[in-house]
């Protein structure tokens, strides 16, 4: 009886570590790709000079070789600043960030914790993450931080709100706030995914996801120009990494959000019975890898908006849009509920 | 008409296009040189290191005419000189401080035996605070090392000249 839980418990965190480890994988090599691709858009080469033994390797090491910099620094703690609050916030941020993936269901069955009420933990996650920042840019003690996280507290707050109203389209499609019941909606091939009946909410689904992590064109939190680097202006070494691993595994949980709520999650986009048709991982994979490719190619396309612009698009165009697109899926659902999810 | 704008700027058409310029680029070829491996061709009127040329037959060019020192416009050269055995003049020290040369290639302008000249090497450090003046063995020995090139090179600029 004791020995059952303990092995449960035991079984749990190899689970938990089967889905950290490589996502923190992933986001080391997401800030390779990243610097990758938006050198190779801008015509440059990116980096292509750290390899293992000798071998250039693309520059594949990189990511390695910046993680030992950043776990050697020092970690510099300003004047007055909260100690406590200050070592805090990074881990807030991150454990926020990471705990999110616990509903995430990769494949058929393959999901930490199938819990009916997934959507809303997800949100609730999410938004926790904002804690991290406010936290952040109290207690270093600086203008600069202060002011980058007050910035980015105002804008995650506002594109939280147009964020859950497009879920609120995804969950009354499917009947369902549990993740694997909503993917198993779309099943049937490309047509029978959300992304077509929820068009208006999927795009503003995944731009108010791009404003939500503070990624360009929504990155007047880090203001390069302005206020340096935002709220984690006054971090270094290994609080820093923590920060970045956090905001980059964001990245990854509202790409693979989209594509589990809009894009079918792991079905193929083919439908029959060969073998390209068939359910798998890699489906799931490429999708979120696809978003992941949008975060980058935004980042190399897209000018920064003005503050009042941010403000505008989230409350005065993504909000009302969604109210309305809801409405329509509510009509239908209720008079025509064959046509969105089966 | 207003009402046309909000529903063109709703289409995202603006956005695609932009995204599709910078999808074009991702794919086009990158101009990078890579530098170490791959090098930019070189004029032959490159100026680079210096160096103190020879006769072919071993015999050192300079004069000792001090024309290079005295249009130095950075002050950069000094020269010293003796009277030889066999009665001809030459140099007793010419050194060259590396600090204070600004590369114009005025010295070699003005040279009138073709003796210093500017070579094409500009990969060189100095390992020590004080081995920023090149003296005339070193400068020598840089011309014995690159002579084939230099003659090469101011073959191939002469008519030009």
């Amino acid at each position: 009886m004791i020995w059952d839980q303990i092995w449960m418990v035991i079984w749990t965190l190899l689970k938990i570590v089967a889905i950290v480890l490589p996502l923190i994988i992933v986001v080391a090599y997401l800030t390779y790709a990243e610097r990758r691709v938006i050198g190779f858009m801008q015509g440059r080469m990116g980096p292509n000079r750290v390899g293992l033994f000798g071998f250039k390797l693309w520059g594949l090491a990189q990511p390695f070789a910046d993680t030992v910099k950043l776990l050697l620094k020092e970690i510099i703690f300003p004047a007055n600043a909260n100690k406590f609050l200050f070592l805090m916030a990074p881990v807030i941020t991150l454990a926020t960030a990471f705990a999110a993936w616990a509903v995430v269901p990769f494949a058929d069955g393959l999901v930490l914790a199938d819990i009916n009420a997934g959507l809303v933990y997800i949100l609730a996650m999410t938004s926790l993450g904002v804690y991290g920042v406010i936290i952040a840019g109290w207690a270093s003690n600086s203008k600069y931080a202060l002011l980058g996280a007050l910035r980015s507290a105002a804008q995650i707050v506002s594109y939280e709100i147009a964020m859950g109203f497009a879920l609120v389209g995804v969950l009354i499609a499917a009947g369902s706030l549990n993740l694997t019941t909503i993917v198993h909606a779309q099943s049937g091939g490309i047509f029978s995914w959300f992304f077509i009946p929820l068009l208006p909410l999927f795009v503003i689904y995944f731009i108010s996801g791009v404003a939500e992590t503070n990624r360009a064109p929504f990155d007047v939190a880090e203001g390069e120009s302005e206020i340096v680097a935002g709220f984690h202006v006054e971090y270094s070494g290994a609080a820093f990494a923590l920060f970045f691993l956090g905001e980059y595994a964001n990245m990854i949980m509202i790409s693979s959000l989209t594509a589990i709520m809009f894009m079918g999650g792991w079905y193929s986009p083919f439908s029959g019975d060969s073998w390209i048709a068939q359910p798998s991982i890699l489906w799931f994979f490429m999708k979120t890898g696809f978003f992941l490719l949008l975060y980058l190619w935004f980042r190399a396309t897209f000018p920064r908006y003005r503050y009042d612009q941010i403000m505008r698009l989230g409350w005065k165009i993504f909000i009302p849009i969604c109210i309305a697109w809801i409405m329509v899926v509510a009509t239908v659902k209720v008079y025509r509920p064959d046509w969105i999810g089966g | 008409m207003k009402i046309f704008r909000y529903l063109k700027s709703l289409t995202l058409a603006e956005l695609l296009k932009g995204m599709t310029v910078t999808g074009k680029y991702f794919f086009k070829r990158k101009f990078t040189i890579r530098y170490p491996e791959e090098k930019t061709p070189k004029s032959d009127r490159f100026r680079g290191l210096h160096a103190l040329r020879r006769y072919d037959n071993g015999e050192e060019r300079c004069i000792a005419c001090k024309l290079c020192e005295a249009v130095c416009p950075a002050l950069a050269i000094s020269i010293d000189s003796e009277m030889r055995e066999d009665g001809s003049r030459r140099t007793t020290k010419y050194e060259i401080d590396l600090f204070k040369c600004i590369y114009c290639g005025f010295c070699e302008e003005s040279c009138p035996v073709d003796s210093i000249v500017l070579t094409d090497i500009h990969e060189f450090h100095f390992e020590g605070k004080d081995k920023n003046v090149l003296d005339k063995q070193q400068l020598l020995a840089i011309g014995d090392m690159r002579e084939k090139d230099v003659a090469t090179a101011r073959k191939n600029d002469a008519e030009y000249r």
